[in-house]
């Protein structure tokens, strides 16, 4: 079972980082098919939301395919989610990365450098695809 | 159940002293948890007391489930549940007798319910509710106005005085109860920081009118800050609607309700909290400690 956290101050809505945090779930393997999702009353007693926003959030990832909702069961992780590599691809992916970041911070760049680096390096493939 | 819950069209009321809530017209959605936000004595519980029929307005009209609290009460106040400022109750009375007193002034009362949510609750139906703390108080209260089980639940400034846990139980109470039966909850509030999670209706009183009310979600999708090098705004303002805006010597910042995009490349755009937004359209301006005079409350 995924347990949701908010961060107030992180000027994400509150729906979407309930989408942010079920995605990234579903790609750390952390959720797998068929696993159910805390009912809408459980978030909303988990985190003091409105039981708006957690339907919101459901939908879009229904939307997205990540998710099912079952009328009267709950909603379920759907079967084979796109976005998920094989875990050892990931576990290479991460340790390259950790071998990169070793290498910046040897360079003199701290963690912001760091980060600036990374989503300028990330972001054309964004844009392009939004375009 | 119409979609709407609550319809006003510009309600006006009028004390001795001067208008309390003036033109106000709005639409409060069927199932929604909705809030009312503003500095103390802008209008905020006496525009709550128009919606529960406590007191008779000046002008205009009020409908809640489609009917006239005032004129239509028999059939209206059984479907509204209501905690006032400070969840005054009898201090003397244990909270059996508290519920006792509920059973028999409410057409419609479920004991079953409140004894089991204040089982649930830890709480002592035998002790003196003066014994009990002010976050007990508050559940106490909130249990007498959910047993109505009301279609409307209004809260008058409901967490003011209670401390950060006993605001997270009192509001959980609340949306658990939106969960189970879906009803409509209007609360008032002068602290914008805690709701944006709880609502996703939000209404602004400043100065006895209103200037903000809608969805929350598009009031945020709908507002932008822009900055820019020092310039008038008057560009910007022939599309968008500037809420607010200063100037430093060499910087402009406009936060704007924007009419589709901004597309203008020489300001840089930001997305804004609730809680800024809420700031700018009651008159706060950052860096003067002057904002507008909210009036003094009205006592109703």
């Amino acid at each position: 079972m995924i347990e949701f956290h908010l961060d107030a101050r992180s000027g994400v809505p509150a729906y979407l980082q309930l989408v942010q945090q079920v995605r990234q779930a579903i790609r750390l393997g952390i959720l797998r098919d068929g696993d159910q999702l805390p009912t809408v009353k459980e978030v909303v007693a988990m985190l003091t939301i409105n039981p708006n926003t957690v339907l919101h959030a459901y939908r879009q990832l229904d939307l997205e395919g990540l998710v099912e909702g079952r009328r009267g069961v709950g909603t379920f992780v759907a079967a084979g989610p796109p976005t998920s590599p094989p875990v050892d691809d990931l576990k290479a992916l991460r340790s390259s990365l950790e071998r990169w970041v070793a290498r910046a911070r040897a360079a003199g760049l701290d963690d912001e450098g760091i980060r600036a680096l990374f989503a300028e390096a990330v972001r054309p493939e964004t844009e392009s695809r939004v375009a | 159940m119409s979609d709407i819950a609550v319809r006003t069209s510009e309600l006006g009321k009028r004390y001795r002293d001067g208008w309390a809530l003036r033109d106000c017209t709005l639409e409060i959605p069927a199932g929604s948890v909705t809030a009312l936000v503003g500095p103390n004595g802008a209008g905020k519980t006496t525009l709550l007391h128009l919606v529960i029929g406590l007191s008779r307005q000046t002008s205009g009209t009020v409908e809640v489930l489609g009917l006239s609290p005032r004129s239509d009460a028999k059939a209206v106040l059984p479907r509204l549940g209501f905690v006032a400022q400070d969840h005054p109750l009898y201090r003397a009375l244990t909270i059996a007798e508290t519920f006792t007193l509920g059973r028999r002034l409410n057409a419609q009362w479920d004991e079953g319910f409140a004894r089991e949510r204040a089982g649930r609750l830890g709480l002592d139906l035998d002790k003196k509710v003066g014994k009990l703390s002010g976050g007990q108080q508050a559940q106490v209260a909130l249990t007498m106005a959910l047993a109505k089980r009301p279609d409307v639940l209004v809260l008058d400034e409901p967490v003011a005085s209670l401390d950060p846990l006993a605001r997270r139980e009192f509001l959980n109470g609340v949306l658990e109860a939106v969960v189970e039966t879906g009803m409509t909850v209007i609360l008032s509030s002068h602290i914008v920081s805690e709701l944006e999670r709880v609502c996703d209706h939000l209404i602004t009183l400043a100065d006895s009118r209103t200037q903000l009310a809608g969805s929350i979600r598009e009031i945020v999708a709908g507002h932008r800050l822009l900055t820019g090098p020092r310039s008038d705004a008057a560009s910007v303002a022939r599309i968008h609607d500037v809420i607010r805006e200063t100037h430093t010597e060499r910087q402009t910042t406009l936060l704007v309700r924007a009419n589709g995009h901004v597309y203008d490349s020489c300001w840089e755009q930001h997305e804004v909290d609730l809680e800024e937004i809420v700031l700018a359209y009651l008159g706060y301006r950052p860096g003067m400690r002057d904002t507008s005079p909210a009036r003094e409350a009205v006592p109703s």
